[in-house]
């Protein structure tokens, strides 16, 4: 049987790494390559690094950067941040990282992700929206820039379009509970994994293994991402790497299985 | 030594980072002479089927792979699209295949909605591996033989003898397939942890 994924996401700014609340305040927790390897120890089921300066400070994604993780990691990597064209699709695969995150350049030109995954194939291409409600509003919309610009479209509607053009996986990642640790906005979820057929992977608000074990009671097969779960430890936020355990990990989903 | 052709496609990297971790003599083949010492040879691949097929039909290294693995009989280990390559032909492309296990790469298409709902595509994740028929590849592997699956086409074998392992995603279909000394698993050995490390370990080793 396949298994729920449960999905480290590291934010990668200044060259450091950094945690945020609601895409704000970005904390710094250390280095990127010693956490890759402490994630290499625990064996996590994959790893996302998202670099939130590129696309802000409209520059290249940075390579070197992005080949040092990659060889270092013993784990499918996801590296997402200012990746804006085919031929940086391509590059950033060829550095040894099985998939790669799109997101403002996709809202923006939502063909890019046929024309990449037409070169690279779907399997790679994942598209990566940051959704957010607006005060006394019940409607979502996706935003950019680290949730500065609003796109003003509609996540139901582009999780479908991202389908149809050739997206091999969904990432969403709400704004309003990003770093606040109380659970995820399954609501969300289970709306947009119905619309399409492709992987869909929930990130933002998880604060404990409990938080993941209800996505998975949920949606059984789904990508469970989370940054604070895995980088903070008690009420103090104080720095500390970490990941379920083989043991703890089948608990999470035998009793999502039950 | 390892030969990991290196035609531009998939992630030899990472194939390298494991073998120097296990201490294995391993280089990178792009010429016909880095090819021709080899002991074994590790034939990886991502992406599109014809794409990949064109690739190595261009790198100039295909009548040496041929007569290497068809006549010397090297080992070789096909990896995802490295090892569909290996079919006579795939429904994702009009190229021919390498030919060297008979079947044929299909696109998982599951008509049943409930199954459908359950197996999105890509089939992206770890899954379990079930072995059907011993073989020291599968040596030292943990009690849970999960691997990292990242495909959308599966290895249909004409000969059930040659399919050594199989996975289910809607249905049990090989997943690790073998005839004589072509070898070939979907899975991605190289980012699979310790099942991963064991399994190239094997190859490299047996």
């Amino acid at each position: 049987m396949l298994y729920p994924r449960i999905i480290p996401v590291l934010l990668v700014k200044d060259k450091g790494l950094v945690k945020t609340v609601k895409f704000k305040d970005p904390k710094y927790v250390g280095d990127p390559l010693n956490a890759v390897r402490i994630f290499n120890e625990k064996e996590a089921d994959e790893l996302s690094v998202i670099d939130i300066d590129a696309t802000a400070q409209g520059r290249e994604p940075d390579y070197q950067m992005i080949e040092n993780l990659a060889s270092e990691c013993r784990m499918p990597l996801c590296y997402g941040g200012g990746i804006k064209t085919v031929e940086q699709a391509k590059r950033i695969l060829s550095l040894g990282v099985e998939k790669i995150a799109l997101s403002s350049a996709v809202l923006e030109r939502p063909e890019l992700i046929s024309e990449i995954a037409e070169q690279v194939g779907r399997q790679s291409v994942v598209v990566v929206l940051d959704v957010a409600k607006k005060f006394f509003s019940t409607k979502y919309e996706c935003y950019t820039h680290n949730g500065k610009k609003n796109s003003k479209l509609c996540p139901l509607e582009f999780a479908q379009l991202a389908g149809r053009l050739g997206a091999g996986e969904l990432v969403i990642n709400s704004i309003d509970n990003d770093g606040c640790m109380k659970g995820y906005d399954l609501a969300l979820i289970r709306e947009i994994k119905s619309l399409v057929a492709i992987p869909v992977t929930a990130l933002g608000g998880a604060g404990s293994y409990e938080d993941i074990k209800s996505l998975i009671m949920q949606e059984s097969i789904i990508g469970a991402a989370a940054g604070s779960l895995f980088v903070f430890k008690g009420k103090y936020k104080a720095v500390l790497i970490s990941y379920p355990t083989k043991i703890e990990k089948s608990n999470i989903i035998a009793a999502a299985q039950q | 030594m390892i030969a990991i052709i290196d035609y531009g496609l998939g992630n030899i990297k990472a194939f390298a980072n494991v073998y120097k971790r296990l201490n294995i003599p391993h280089t990178f083949a792009t010429t016909r002479e880095q090819l021709e010492g080899a002991s074994k040879i590790i034939l990886p691949g991502v992406g599109a089927f014809d794409h990949a097929m064109s690739m190595l039909n261009n790198s100039g290294l295909r009548d040496t792979l041929d007569s290497l693995v068809l006549e010397q009989k090297i080992p070789v280990l096909g990896i995802c699209v490295g090892m569909q390559m290996m079919a006579n032909s795939s429904e994702e492309g009009e190229m021919s295949g390498l030919g060297w296990i008979p079947g044929t790469v299909k696109k998982f298409s599951h008509s049943d909605p409930v199954v459908k709902e359950k197996c999105p595509l890509p089939h992206m994740g770890w899954n379990n591996i079930v072995i059907e028929k011993e073989d020291s590849l599968f040596n030292d592997l943990d009690e849970e033989q999960r691997f990292y699956f990242l495909h959308s086409y599966f290895f249909e074998c004409d000969e059930k003898e040659n399919c050594l392992a199989t996975a289910d995603y809607g249905f049990q279909y090989s997943c690790v397939v073998r005839r004589d000394n072509v070898y070939g698993i979907q899975c991605h050995p190289e980012k699979s942890h310790h099942n991963g490390v064991a399994f190239l370990k094997n190859f490299a080793t047996n």
